[in-house]
């Protein structure tokens, strides 16, 4: 909301800064966003001045050459194009040096031939009003030379306020001045309503109103108006919606604005005449209805949409637009001035619905008080008599009444401390509730405070009082202490098993990257994933931001195999790049799951190229393989101390198949490696690449978070080396038939060479034996050698001679 | 002889010092010490000597060889050395040349190392770290949160719907609930997560990062948030940071504040500085004390809002990482270009 200062001014005027004054408001809960300058500057420059003389410009046809008495003593010469200049107007200068409202600064000039010092003036050009007709000729009462500002409000600053959704009430100048008296401490002035009397609502003759859906329309007010003069608003007010951002219209529009922005309360005009049959119902809107809004839309109202309808059918939305058949017009000669209140809920439905929000409706749909309709018809009263010639025809219709009589709230003085940790003392608490209208009494333990009715919904709780408390009288002095009680506190082991293997990846070269959580639909088709793919799987999103991001990813390969495309392109030569984070899946089951979808950890990385950057003594490193991200793999899992193998499984349609394989834990999955499709690679623009994918949580769960003492030195081991040939078992089987046969005393087995020979495979193994309680003898260990060796010879491997 | 036997050791010992290579060390060592050398001559001839000459000569004359074979072994060693290190000097690389084989290095995202240093100042706190999960319902998003039927954020311009009717949270705040319901308090967690909102320019992506911190306890206050939120400012944006507490509004937090942490970047008079605006404070989370209707959806787990009390705050990942290594456009970090990646972690 924009807040003009001179406006701001009339109610409570703090004397300080624009800036120290938008701090108060700051730090007391009115967020000040901008502090804007409106009108003119270098306010010395701008005077009132008598037209002396007035002749032809010799050299242009719309020109004036005019000699003006500014005070000086010397007139000024100034050239005018105005038609209605004349000699003898008393009229408003700009001198050369001040700056007009965009910003320029006026200079001495040559128009056409002729010396000009200055300009005189028209509204439109001090921002005091949209005509630019001619110049303004002011009242010949006024001295030339006297400053401008001291008779037109030319010049205001303007905060730009962001009022929070729960403050409907500061919406407006008034209300504003009520935290400007609280903040700053200064005489907040009588509310502009106080005083005014509206009389008893006895109904108006000639008008009939109806509300027939009072739970959407707490109150509907109307007061009529005869003799009314349409005609332009008085400078004052014109300055005041411009600088409050709205544009002025005529008297009686004009006056409708004034008292929103001045109360909060929005207002309608009807042209009385224009009402058929002079009678209005407040309505629910049938199905389908629609309506032509004043902006000349058709526009078709939900359910629940409320109408206010005249004999001829809908004029209006309630609470959000008029419509064009009842609006004021220059013939306008009798108004019906109606303030209503609605249900904010349903004001924003409807607002949402439609697609259109107003100032009105941004108002309502907060919840405004039905007290604030009557106040919003007090004000107006005066201005229709004072600036529209109005007479008010006598008595006025008020359908609904107040709302609920205020709630009082007992503020416990030893709740306050406890909350905020400070001692306000109930003095300031008194002070500063009594400052912006709570009611306020001593009870026993602290206060017993009485909502103001603009406060009604935002303030209902002893909490919300607190609040008010904390916000005028605390925040400015609160000590910064620490819990008391606080336990301590670690990682738990997921999140250290998390951290652990991103920094084994790190430590290897490989760099993280934050991939998104949308995908597009199409990724798993790129992706080669068959119907029926546990890939398919996937939570889909009904608002995407656009058809590219309309599902969570169901794999972390889709955001780096992106990454390394885009890598790729922008002249990097081999990228290694991980991703940790949730990949999300449907549930298949239809059993109770604590979360909507099923998600887990996942931890995937791409290498695309060498591994090792080339140097100078290895020109050209290989790419990476399989083994080379089998082997990253490796040391993830080893760091953790997890129990792993791949097996042989061609189950991702985005890998090669004969290059892929699941990375297993005894019986549970944790992912898998492999080289990457060729086609899936093409896919993306790369000439290959390897991958690895496995799940945290599982890995969590299985890594031991807290390792068991081995004794190494006591009792030490015997190491041999066997060397085999083989037949067309996988080094994996080889494994398990040794450690098979080698059962307890062989404490491990490891492949350190393997080569091929004139149709022969060899492979060398390390062998480990030991036991924990005793240094092996030759004979046990000779035992379980020949044991091993029998194994492997009844599966046709043989020892290589 | 006697006489003759010292005489052979000073002229040796003479010999060893003077030899300057291993060569010439060598030439010595056989003309006192070889086979046809005098000393050793004279020590196989002992036995021919008079009985009563037998014992001294032999011994003096061991003494001899021992002490002669002890200054060659030293003088060797050294010669060794010196020639080694003569050679070695030689033996020159260029080492200026590149580490190899080279070993690449990686990097965190800025995002992990923010989201990794504001959990360690909490943990240091005693605050636990906790997840949840980013696919979540509308009761713990909205409603559970007291955010009204009608609250804006629930709109489908603002919020992230599945076609199964449950959101994309749009912060880490439903954990708040899910944390209250799994343990009773007293209750010290934070929570970070990724969070979602249909918004995107050059501060805002639909997709974003968070850290929602709960303090729930008998005696918590705003004084306290006050003094964590100091801690925290310090501890990430240095020691000489203060905070002040702002008004605001919030549905699930009453009172609610904003927490400003003073510039980092300058002098905080006024003058035009880049990160604050000259404002001298910088916004970075949103706070409050819990709202009592968020501890009554509670109520059941231990948390009767007559009893305890606590403290609740939000703040964005993205925004701490922005303002702490000045990132102006927070969509760079979602492009994964290495070239900016490493640039941080």
């Amino acid at each position: 909301m924009k807040l003009p200062l001179n406006w701001l001014f009339e109610y409570a005027e703090p004397y300080m800064t624009p800036r120290a004054i938008a701090d108060r408001l700051d730090m007391t809960g009115t967020e000040v966003k901008r502090i804007d300058h409106h009108g003119v500057d270098e306010l010395e420059q701008f005077v009132v001045g008598k037209v002396l003389t007035c002749e032809q410009h010799p050299n242009a046809d719309r020109l004036r050459v005019c000699t003006v008495d500014v005070g000086t003593g010397e007139p000024s010469h100034i050239v005018c194009g105005a038609p209605n200049v004349a000699a003898g107007q008393t009229v408003a200068v700009a001198k050369p040096g001040a700056i007009m409202p965009d910003g320029t600064r006026l200079k001495k000039a040559k128009l056409r031939g002729e010396p000009s010092e200055g300009m005189i003036l028209a509204e439109d050009e001090l921002d005091i009003g949209t005509s630019h007709s001619g110049i303004m000729v002011l009242d010949d009462a006024l001295e030339p030379g006297t400053f401008l500002a001291e008779v037109l409000p030319i010049a205001t600053d303007v905060l730009e306020l962001e009022i929070t959704p729960n403050r409907p009430d500061c919406l407006s100048v008034y209300g504003v001045a009520r935290e400007v008296h609280a903040a700053c401490d200064v005489p907040l002035q009588p509310a502009p309503w106080d005083g005014v009397d509206l009389g008893a609502p006895s109904g108006i003759d000639g008008v009939t109103i109806e509300v027939r859906d009072p739970d959407l329309c707490p109150r509907f007010t109307a007061v009529a108006y005869d003799d009314v003069t349409i005609g332009e608003s008085p400078a004052w007010l014109k300055q005041r919606l411009m600088a409050a951002g709205q544009r002025p219209i005529n008297n009686v529009v004009d006056i409708t604005n004034y008292v929103m922005l001045l109360t909060g309360q929005p207002v309608h005009a009807f042209d009385l005449d224009r009402v058929a049959g002079q009678r209005l119902t407040v309505r629910r809107a049938t199905p389908g209805e629609q309506i032509t809004t004043l902006d000349d839309q058709v526009r078709t109202l939900p359910a629940d949409g409320m109408l206010i309808e005249d004999a001829e059918g809908p004029t209006s939305i309630g609470g959000i637009m008029g419509g064009a058949r009842s609006e004021i017009s220059e013939d306008t000669t009798r108004v019906l001035i109606e303030m209503a209140t609605w249900v904010g809920s349903n004001i924003l439905a409807t607002s949402n619905a439609l697609q259109l929000r107003t100032e009105a409706s941004g108002r309502f749909e907060k919840g405004l008080s039905p007290e604030a309709a009557v106040e919003g018809q007090k004000v107006a009263l005066g201005l229709m008599q004072e600036l529209a010639g109005a007479t008010r025809r006598p008595g006025w219709i008020d359908l609904g009444g107040d709302g609920p009589a205020p709630v009082t709230i007992r503020l416990r003085d030893a709740r306050v401390t406890s909350l905020l940790g400070v001692e306000v003392p109930i003095s300031r608490q008194r002070e500063v509730l009594k400052a912006v209208g709570f009611g306020v009494a001593d009870a026993e333990d602290g206060l017993d405070v009485t909502v103001p009715h603009w406060r009604r919904f935002d303030v209902t709780r002893e909490a919300d009082v607190i609040e008010e408390v904390a916000r005028l009288a605390a925040l400015d002095d609160l000590p910064a202490t620490l819990p008391t009680n606080r336990p301590g506190a670690t990682l738990t082991w997921p999140q250290k098993v998390r951290r652990r293997a991103e920094d084994v990846l790190v430590g290897r070269g490989v760099q993280e990257i934050a991939g998104w959580s949308f995908a597009s639909p199409a990724l798993v088709d790129r992706l080669r994933a068959p119907e029926g793919s546990p890939l398919r799987n996937v939570v889909a999103l009904d608002n995407p931001m656009s058809e590219e991001d309309a599902v969570l990813r169901p794999t972390l390969v889709g955001s780096l195999l992106d990454a390394a495309r885009h890598n790729l392109a922008h002249g990097a030569d081999s990228v290694a790049l991980f991703d940790s984070g949730t990949v999300y899946h449907g549930w298949l089951d239809d059993g109770e799951h604590d979360t909507p979808a099923n998600e887990h950890h996942g931890l995937c990385a791409l290498l695309v190229g060498p591994l090792d950057p080339p140097t100078w003594r290895s020109p050209k490193p290989a790419a990476a393989d399989f083994f080379a991200v089998k082997a990253l793999v490796g040391a993830v899992l080893d760091t953790l101390r997890v129990p792993w193998e791949a097996r042989p499984a061609a189950d991702w349609s985005f890998l090669h198949p004969g290059r892929s394989a699941e990375v297993v834990s005894g019986d549970t999955r944790l992912g898998y490696v492999g080289e990457l499709h060729p086609l899936v690679a093409q896919e993306w623009d790369l000439a290959g690449g390897a991958a690895f994918a496995i799940d945290l949580g599982r890995i969590a769960a299985l890594a031991p978070e807290v390792p068991v003492y081995r004794d190494v030195t006591t009792f030490p081991p015997v190491r041999q080396d066997l060397s085999l040939v083989v037949t067309d078992q996988s080094a994996a089987q080889i494994l398990a038939i040794v450690r098979k046969a080698g059962r307890k005393l062989l404490r491990s087995v490891s492949v350190f060479d393997r080569f091929e020979r004139e149709g022969e495979t060899s492979l060398g193994l390390h062998l480990e034996f030991a036991a924990s309680d005793r240094t092996l003898t030759e004979e046990e260990v000779a035992a379980v050698w020949s044991d091993i060796v029998r194994a492997l010879n009844e599966e046709g491997v043989q020892l290589r001679a | 002889m006697i006489d003759r036997i010292e005489r052979i050791e000073q002229e040796a010992s003479a010999a060893v010092d003077a030899a300057q290579t291993t060569d010439a060390l060598e030439q010595v060592r056989v003309q006192y010490l070889g086979r046809k050398a005098e000393l050793p001559l004279i020590l196989r001839g002992i036995a021919d000597l008079p009985a009563d000459q037998r014992g001294v000569v032999g011994k003096r004359a061991n003494q001899a060889r021992v002490q002669i074979e002890a200054q060659l072994t030293a003088a060797r060693t050294a010669l060794e050395a010196s020639e080694l290190d003569a050679r070695l000097v030689s033996d020159q690389i260029d080492v200026t040349l590149p580490g190899d084989p080279a070993q690449p290095v990686g990097r965190l995202h800025v995002l992990t190392q923010t989201r990794r240093e504001i959990e360690d100042v909490f943990l240091g706190l005693g605050f636990s770290v906790l997840e949840g999960p980013e696919v979540e319902t509308v009761y713990y998003n909205f409603d559970a949160l007291n955010h009204s039927p009608t609250h804006p954020a629930r709109s489908k311009s603002d919020t992230f719907y599945t076609t199964t009717g449950e959101v994309l949270r749009t912060h880490t705040s439903p954990m708040q609930i899910r944390a209250m319901e799994a343990a009773p308090p007293p209750l010290y967690v934070i929570i970070p997560g990724r969070v979602y909102r249909r918004d995107s320019d050059a501060t805002h992506t639909p997709q974003f990062h968070q850290v929602e911190g709960l303090a729930v306890d008998k005696e918590i206050t705003l004084a306290d948030l006050k003094g964590t939120l100091l801690d925290f400012s310090r501890a990430i944006f240095g020691p000489d940071r203060e905070v002040r507490l702002r008004p605001h509004f919030f549905p699930f937090t009453e009172p609610s504040v904003e927490i400003d942490v003073s510039c980092f970047n300058c002098q905080r008079d006024g003058s035009p500085c880049s990160v604050c605006k000259g404002t001298g404070w910088l916004e970075i989370l949103g706070a409050g004390m819990v709202d009592p209707n968020v501890l009554g959806h509670v109520r059941d787990h231990g948390y009767d809002p007559e009893e305890v009390q606590g403290f609740a705050f939000g703040m964005g990942i993205e925004r701490i990482a922005a303002l702490k290594y000045g990132i102006p456009d927070i969509r760079t970090l979602y492009t994964n270009d290495v070239r900016i990646l490493e640039q941080f972690g």
